[in-house]
């Protein structure tokens, strides 16, 4: 059982800060100046995205092969969001492919992918945020109908998480960018690093307001207040990092962030899956499904997916190339331009 | 037909699956011929392999993108729509998609980021095995997801308790016949595409007289592969036969439009069949051969439709004509795939244009093909979403509205629609442009006059910037 808690942690968790950097850059990507900026800002994910999204599929099969009471609840609960949600990532994912085949309606698929980075990113946080907060449940059954997990608390979180994701994505970039991009990314930091610090503590004071059943763990579990100071530290060598411009620090520093918030909810929800309804035992699929995903799957094949997937990111480690040609006028793009050969 | 959330979620589900299936039959024939390129320009050194092989990648992209994209809406649709199917088929559903998700999902997209941008970076054998992960993955994709649907067409190695079918014996649910006729004849299917694509390519360059070489080599891989496999695959097609009639018997009478009992039974070619009348009008029919067809004899009896409950009966147009379309689709193309081949082999094929003609518009066929017989299956399967378990109706989500599901509906219809018709306009695109001569390498290859009127990226430019 343990496994597969973790297993799903995990993979929710390389999740949220794999696709939340590219989801990042995908919002930031607004405010790119010219069309060399934005080729660079997507060299910096290109070959990497589609993995990332990889990571929500498979954390939710793991949910459904693992915890098929969980998977159908929430994801029947959720129905509207979640059909935004892909909805977004369907629009932001096909722009990577369709940029490159046209020039004059370019425009649309620019537009499709920085709205689909930031709706998705928007609905992901508001269902944190639902969650959080507790959505309707009676005797084990979602019953608060389509729009049950609407709410102030929700709509923060996703504000919140839009934030969150475009910091990530900037300490992204400033490591993969050279010159003027670089630069302009790094004016960015200061402000989003205040806005995310800004969304935590509005977040944290509301939550108090509400008095949520989720803040009582706080006290019961008081060692729970490890991973907000493991934040904090972690926001100081943030900022430090910025303020050296040491290029590979924020990334890192933003990555334990994440680990932090990550690992406070986790764990002030445990032992339940869905507060206060549904625990880890109760969702657990027959002992038969898990044994026959924990050999081979589990042993096998996961430890092997995180080895190519490391594999892969070194492959395409390094800063991208600077371009010595503006934006060619040709439609036939070379992708693997951008990825000169390694040193 | 009043409009209810369960309603909407079957034609939402057919939607959008049928949408994504489209991709995948593409992307797993393609990326098994890119494979062989590269391998070919490995061995060979032939520059024409390269150029081919940098054509399709960017097709291949394209498709690679819309069928990533399609195939994670599907990934969550059994929970958002069938949270009752997938609370209770959860245990043996699951772990299946897991697995799918673990050997073919994560593969397939972590190593295409190297094929699309890799090239300069690995050496070349790092990269031929990145295009074999792909290539790999796809196959494996396919491979779990029709265990999945094998085990929901005919369900093995499971004992309902409290409810939930809990798995008791996997090797019966992976090994089951039903998965080892379904899987090769899909498999088989998604090569046919990729074979009839790539050929119909040729034959549309050699009608225009242009890339010779490229034309060449795509008419003979395409075609051969074709006229090899098309005859295995009408075999499977026969053995699909044998376990519907077998498991599902309702479902093959629904195939065969046969209302009532029959010995003799007769095999119904064409008509037009009633639902409301269980009757058929416009009837061809052939005495005897539907017991030949079925079982092999001219004597035995074959059940008809009415004699199931109303409640247990499939609808009957559908799976009659779906199936019809698919046999019919594979006759002309194997007529086509053997005509072109003969012609190969005689060295006439390029004078013969209005075979090449044939050839280039058989493009449609397969894909066609593909989701007739899915409509065959998925439809003939109703009203069961578990055959003979669990209804379809009992199936469905209980807390949707018909205003969510109309919304969720017109919502993924509207996308859909925009980016299936962008996507073909950049693909079709790309084909009128053809093979780009890599830099450098017109002056190396006198044998393509005509490379430099069509193929530099200069002319690429003023007829690709359109849209
Ligand atoms: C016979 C083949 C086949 C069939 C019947 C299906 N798929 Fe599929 N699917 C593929 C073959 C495939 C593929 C070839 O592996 C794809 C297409 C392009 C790609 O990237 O992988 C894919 C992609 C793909 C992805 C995206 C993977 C990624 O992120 O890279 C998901 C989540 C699904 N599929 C899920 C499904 C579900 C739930 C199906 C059932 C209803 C389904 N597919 C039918
Ligand atoms: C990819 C190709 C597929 C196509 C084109 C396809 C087509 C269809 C169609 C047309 C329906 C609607 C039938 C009706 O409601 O009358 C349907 C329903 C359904 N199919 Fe498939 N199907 C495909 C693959 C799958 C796979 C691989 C699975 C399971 C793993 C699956 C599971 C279902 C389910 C759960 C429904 C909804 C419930 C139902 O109506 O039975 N399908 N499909
Ligand atoms: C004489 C030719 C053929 C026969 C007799 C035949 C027979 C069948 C039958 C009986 C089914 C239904 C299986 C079920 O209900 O589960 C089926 C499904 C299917 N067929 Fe065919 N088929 C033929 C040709 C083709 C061709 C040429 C293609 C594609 C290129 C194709 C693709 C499919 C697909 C994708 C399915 C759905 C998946 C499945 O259920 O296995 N078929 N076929």
């Amino acid at each position: 059982m343990l496994f597969w808690v973790a297993a799903l942690a995990v993979s929710t968790l390389l999740y949220v800060v794999l696709d939340g950097f590219d989801l990042g850059v995908g919002i930031l990507f607004a405010i790119a100046g010219d069309e060399t900026d934005r080729r660079r800002m997507l060299s910096a994910i290109s070959p990497v995205w589609d993995g990332n999204e990889t990571w929500l599929v498979v954390s939710g099969t793991v949910l459904f092969g693992a915890f098929p009471r969980v998977y159908a609840t929430l994801l029947s609960a959720f129905y509207l969001p979640i059909v935004l949600m892909l909805g977004a990532l369907i629009l932001r994912g096909v722009a990577f492919e369709f940029r490159h085949n046209t020039i004059r309606f370019r425009w649309i698929w620019n537009c499709s992918f920085v709205a689909g980075s930031l709706v998705a990113t928007f609905v992901q946080g508001m269902m944190i945020g639902a969650l959080v907060r507790g959505l309707p449940m009676t005797a084990g059954r979602y019953s608060g109908g389509m729009f049950g997990w609407l709410g102030g608390f929700a709509c923060l979180c996703g504000v919140g998480l839009c934030f969150g994701y475009a910091l990530l994505g900037a300490a992204w970039l400033v490591g993969k960018s050279q010159g003027m991009l670089r630069k302009r990314i790094y004016d960015l930091l200061p402000p989003l690093t205040f806005g995310v610090g800004c969304f935590l503590v509005v977040a944290f004071v509301y939550a108090l307001t509400l008095d949520l059943r989720i803040m009582g763990r706080w006290l019961e579990r008081p060692y729970l207040l490890l991973f907000p100071l493991i934040g904090a530290v972690a926001a100081y060598y943030l900022i430090k990092g910025i303020a050296d411009r040491s290029d590979f620090q924020p990334f890192r520093m933003v990555a334990f962030i994440f680990l932090a918030a990550f690992a406070t909810l986790a764990i002030s929800f445990w032992p339940y899956m869905i507060p206060f309804s549904i625990t880890v035992e109760q969702a657990l699929a027959p002992e038969s499904s898990l044994h026959f995903m924990f050999w081979g799957a589990g042993l096998l094949v996961l430890p092997l997916t995180l080895g190519y997937t490391a594999v892969v990111y070194w492959m395409f480690r390094g800063k991208i190339a600077e371009e010595t040609e503006p934006a060619p006028a040709h439609v036939t793009f070379d992708y693997s331009s951008t990825y000169p050969e390694n040193d | 037909m009043y409009l209810t959330a369960l309603l909407l979620s079957r034609l939402q589900f057919a939607f959008t699956v049928s949408f994504h299936i489209i991709f995948p039959s593409f992307t797993i024939g393609l990326g098994a011929w890119l494979v062989v390129l590269e391998a070919a320009h490995l061995m060979s050194g032939r520059a024409v392999y390269r150029r081919l092989f940098d054509f399709w990648l960017k097709i291949f992209g394209i498709t690679f993108g819309l069928g990533v994209v399609s195939g994670v809406v599907m990934a969550f649709e059994f929970g958002t729509n069938w949270s009752r199917l997938s609370e209770a088929t959860g245990p043996i559903q699951g772990p299946l998609l897991v697995y799918e998700s673990f050997t073919a999902f994560a593969l397939e997209a972590s190593f295409f980021g190297v094929l699309i941008f890799g090239r300069n970076r690995v050496p070349p054998l790092v990269y031929l095995f990145s295009t074999l992960m792909v290539a790999l993955g796809t196959t494996f994709s396919a491979f779990w997801i029709m265990v999945n649907n094998s085990w929901m067409q005919a369900p093995v190695g499971y004992v309902l308790r409290d409810g939930l079918y809990v798995p008791t014996d996997w090797s019966a649910i992976i090994f089951s016949p039903v998965v080892w006729v379904r899987f090769p004849h899909m498999l088989i299917g998604a090569y046919l595409t990729g074979a009839f694509c790539v050929a119909a390519t040729g034959a549309w360059y050699a009608l225009r007289a242009t890339f010779v070489d490229e034309a060449r080599i795509m008419l003979r891989m395409g075609l051969v592969l074709a006229s090899l496999l098309m005859p295995i695959q009408l075999l499977y097609g026969h053995l699909n036969g044998e376990y519907v009639h077998e498991l599902q018997p309702a479902k093959f009478a629904a195939i065969e439009a046969r209302w009532h009992d029959e010995q003799p039974a007769g095999e119904v070619v064409l008509a037009v069949p009633d639902d409301a009348a269980e009757t058929n009008r416009y009837e061809m029919k052939i005495p005897w051969l539907g017991s030949l067809v079925a079982v092999g004899n001219f004597s035995s009896k074959e059940i008809g439709i009415a004699d199931f409950p109303v409640a247990k009966r499939p609808p009957v147009l559908i799976p009659f004509f779906a199936f019809r379309i698919m046999v019919g689709c594979g006759l002309i193309m194997l007529a086509l795939a053997w005509a072109g081949s003969f012609r190969l082999i005689k060295g006439t094929l390029e004078q013969r244009r209005l075979l090449l003609w044939g050839i280039f518009l058989s493009f449609p066929l397969p894909f066609a093909a593909i989701l007739t017989g899915w409509f065959t299956a998925e439809v003939g399967r109703q009203p069961w979403a578990v055959y003979g378990l669990l209804k379809t109706a009992d199936a469905v989500s209980p807390e949707l509205t018909v205003g969510a599901t109309v919304a969720s509906l017109i919502f993924f219809v509207s996308i859909y629609l925009l980016i299936f018709s962008f996507g073909t306009l950049y693909i079709y695109r790309l084909l009128k442009t053809g093979p780009a001569p890599r830099s450098g390498e017109l002056v190396t290859n006198p044998r393509r006059p005509l490379a430099i009127a069509e193929g530099t990226p200069a002319s690429a430019a003023s007829s690709g910037v359109g849209l």
